[in-house]
């Protein structure tokens, strides 16, 4: 059995190279858990605003979750205020009229400053309005005490003065109110991790053998072409299947990841990912003739992938760029995995995406045979 | 009898350049057979195309009474590449088991034949190191016995005696000439004279073109000189005066 022999070579090769056993299995886990960090914080930030003869009323009505105060007196220039201090802005008052001037190097703590003064000025008309409307009741209920008349009618309409207010439960159909954007994060980089290491390595351990010989020796048995491709294939599939199940559980037992479908269904859609990724970096070596040109294709075949992986969505891009992520086997599996970890999504709800990793295996296959032509051409 | 390999009028082109032009050869069994020439003359190209790893543009290779290309034909070939082609982190046993399975050989009997393969080559005490702590000598050594691991019928040597010093070389040679005998056949290229002169037949190549062919003896009584490499100037000479001619 040739392709038994192969995959035998294979596996003996990878467990020889404990470097690289340890960069496939550990940096997934490494990058995961960094990111976990780096976006828990961002629930947390507040922006600094400088306030400047502005009422009190207003200042108490901002949202102080989301804002920090800093009142200031000084005769200084707006600019020289906001940059001395690293303000992200400053509201200034004038009779009744208000200026904001924001540092605007954050995009995300200008929101938060914005929405915070849009709603405080909204909580702000409530208030007055409900101050009139409850003086319009003191005079209203005087006036009944001076007929001495009150029906049933008049209840109810005062009823209706009071002003509303609502009690709002939220329900979560996927994660709860601690969710951050880490668990939108990660069932796309989950593929994407499995998808980046298993290229690199395959697409390396494939150079190797082409500039070794080995490649050109092994054809110089009766070995099948396809049988090569396969012993790589079911070798670093092995691999990939080990780095996909400790990401998946590291996920779930760690980060708490919450999967509403099948976690065989994950298992599945990330193996397949591993598969295309196998296949796509046995083909792209064949364009690289050393180790370096293998990891000059990262930003040209790999960073795009994540574009299009769903992380900015899709149907919010540009119309000419949306087909761009149809070519991209990422956006397929992140599309997938979102889906069962999300949506609950069963087998069959996938199958269009299962379906198209497949095809895309099958071409990246294909082109590796032709390839193999240059060495032998039976 | 019938040749093991056979070439007629191969000619092979890559764009303008013509690599090897009109070959015709014939191997008989149990010969040792050295194909000589400088590098670039083709030796190569001609190998490959034997191996069935290229189709010539022109021209027809039979191999052991098979139309080459063919892939199951390659089983019964153990070749020697030029370049070591080894797995430099498995050990001398397992890159021996890789290759003997690929040319298919069974389990049981593998043991047995990796042991009488580099008896051959004198590696016996190594088979369980890795590669990786191989000598040039050992691993040229080690490629040899991959080759032979399977006790093909036919034999390809690319250049089999580079970097091995001279007692090994001697020895080989004595196991080269005991498969002969045994009826293995032998092709061999080098660009070192004096194995070539242990051949029994020479094929010189320059230029893509086949510029003499024979024994030793008869090869140095056709052109009047004293040894191989006397005869390869003389008939490199004659080549270039019929290219002046046409």
């Amino acid at each position: 059995m040739r392709i038994l022999a192969m995959i035998r070579r294979v596996l003996l090769e990878m467990v020889r190279d404990k470097r690289t056993l340890a960069l496939m299995f550990l940096a997934p886990l490494l990058i995961l858990t960094l990111m976990y960090f780096l976006f828990q914080s961002s629930t947390t930030e507040k922006a600094n605003l400088a306030v400047k003869n502005v009422d009190s009323s207003l200042i108490q009505a901002l949202n102080q979750t989301h804002v920090k105060i800093h009142r200031v007196t000084s005769n200084d220039s707006t600019k020289k205020i906001i940059r001395n201090h690293n303000y992200d802005g400053l509201l200034e008052q004038k009779n009744h009229k208000l200026t904001l001037t924001l540092a605007n190097v954050t995009q995300t703590k200008t929101g938060m400053i914005r929405q915070s003064l849009q709603a405080a000025q909204v909580k702000l008309r409530l208030q007055t309005a409900g101050q009139t409307i409850s003086r319009q009741q003191v005079i209203l209920k005087q006036l009944q005490l001076m007929l001495g008349t009150r029906t049933p009618r008049d209840k109810t309409a005062q009823q209706r003065m009071v002003p509303a207010s609502y009690q709002l439960s939220t329900h979560y159909l996927y994660g709860s109110s601690d969710s951050t954007y880490f668990n939108t994060l990660l069932p796309i980089m989950i593929g994407f991790v499995v998808f980046f290491f298993v290229f690199l390595i395959s697409g390396v351990a494939m150079l190797k053998e082409r500039t070794s010989g080995t490649l050109y020796r092994l054809l110089a048995t009766p070995i099948r072409k396809i049988e090569i491709l396969m012993g790589y294939l079911i070798g670093y599939g092995l691999f990939a299947l080990i780095q996909t199940l400790l990401v998946v559980v590291y996920s779930i037992f760690v980060f708490k990841i919450q999967i509403l479908g099948s976690i065989w269904a994950v298992l599945l859609v990330n193996m397949l990912t591993a598969i295309v990724a196998l296949a796509l970096g046995l083909l792209v070596s064949t364009f690289a003739t050393s180790e370096f040109q293998m990891v000059q294709f990262i930003p040209i075949v790999v960073i795009p992938q994540i574009f299009f992986s769903g992380l900015i969505p899709i149907d919010q891009m540009a119309r000419w760029l949306q087909p761009v992520a149809k070519v991209m086997p990422i956006y397929y599996s992140a599309q997938a995995v979102r889906d069962i970890i999300q949506k609950g999504a069963n087998l069959v709800n996938i199958m269009p995406e299962v379906i198209i990793l497949l095809v895309f295996t099958g071409i990246f296959l294909a082109l590796n045979l032709l390839v193999f032509r240059r060495y032998r051409q039976v | 009898m019938v040749p093991i390999i056979s070439a007629t009028a191969v000619t092979q082109i890559y764009g303008q350049q013509v690599i090897l032009k009109d070959i015709n050869l014939q191997i008989a069994p149990g010969k040792i057979v050295a194909l000589i020439g400088p590098s670039g003359a083709g030796k190569t190209t001609l190998v490959r195309a034997i191996m069935g790893m290229i189709t010539p543009k022109a021209g027809r290779i039979t191999v052991l009474n098979q139309k080459m290309p063919n892939r199951q034909v390659l089983g019964q070939i153990g070749y020697m590449a030029q370049t070591d082609a080894l797995y430099e982190t498995l050990t001398a046993r397992e890159n021996l088991q890789f290759f003997g399975k690929l040319q298919g050989l069974k389990q049981q009997q593998l043991n047995q034949k990796i042991a009488q393969a580099v008896a051959v080559v004198n590696l016996s005490a190594d088979l369980n190191k890795q590669v990786k702590v191989f000598s040039g000598g050992m691993k040229r050594r080690l490629s040899l016995a991959i080759a032979l691991v399977a006790q093909p019928q036919l034999l390809i040597l690319d250049e089999p005696t580079v970097g091995i010093d001279p007692e090994l070389r001697q020895q080989i040679w004595r196991a080269l000439h005991q498969l002969a005998q045994a009826g293995k056949t032998i092709l061999l290229t080098t660009h070192v004279m004096s194995d070539a002169a242990q051949a029994d037949q020479i094929l010189m190549i320059r230029a893509g073109k086949m510029i003499a062919q024979g024994t030793v003896q008869a090869l140095e009584h056709k052109y009047q000189v004293t040894d191989l490499e006397a005869v390869f100037l003389a008939a490199g000479r004659a080549q270039d005066a019929h290219i002046s001619n046409d």
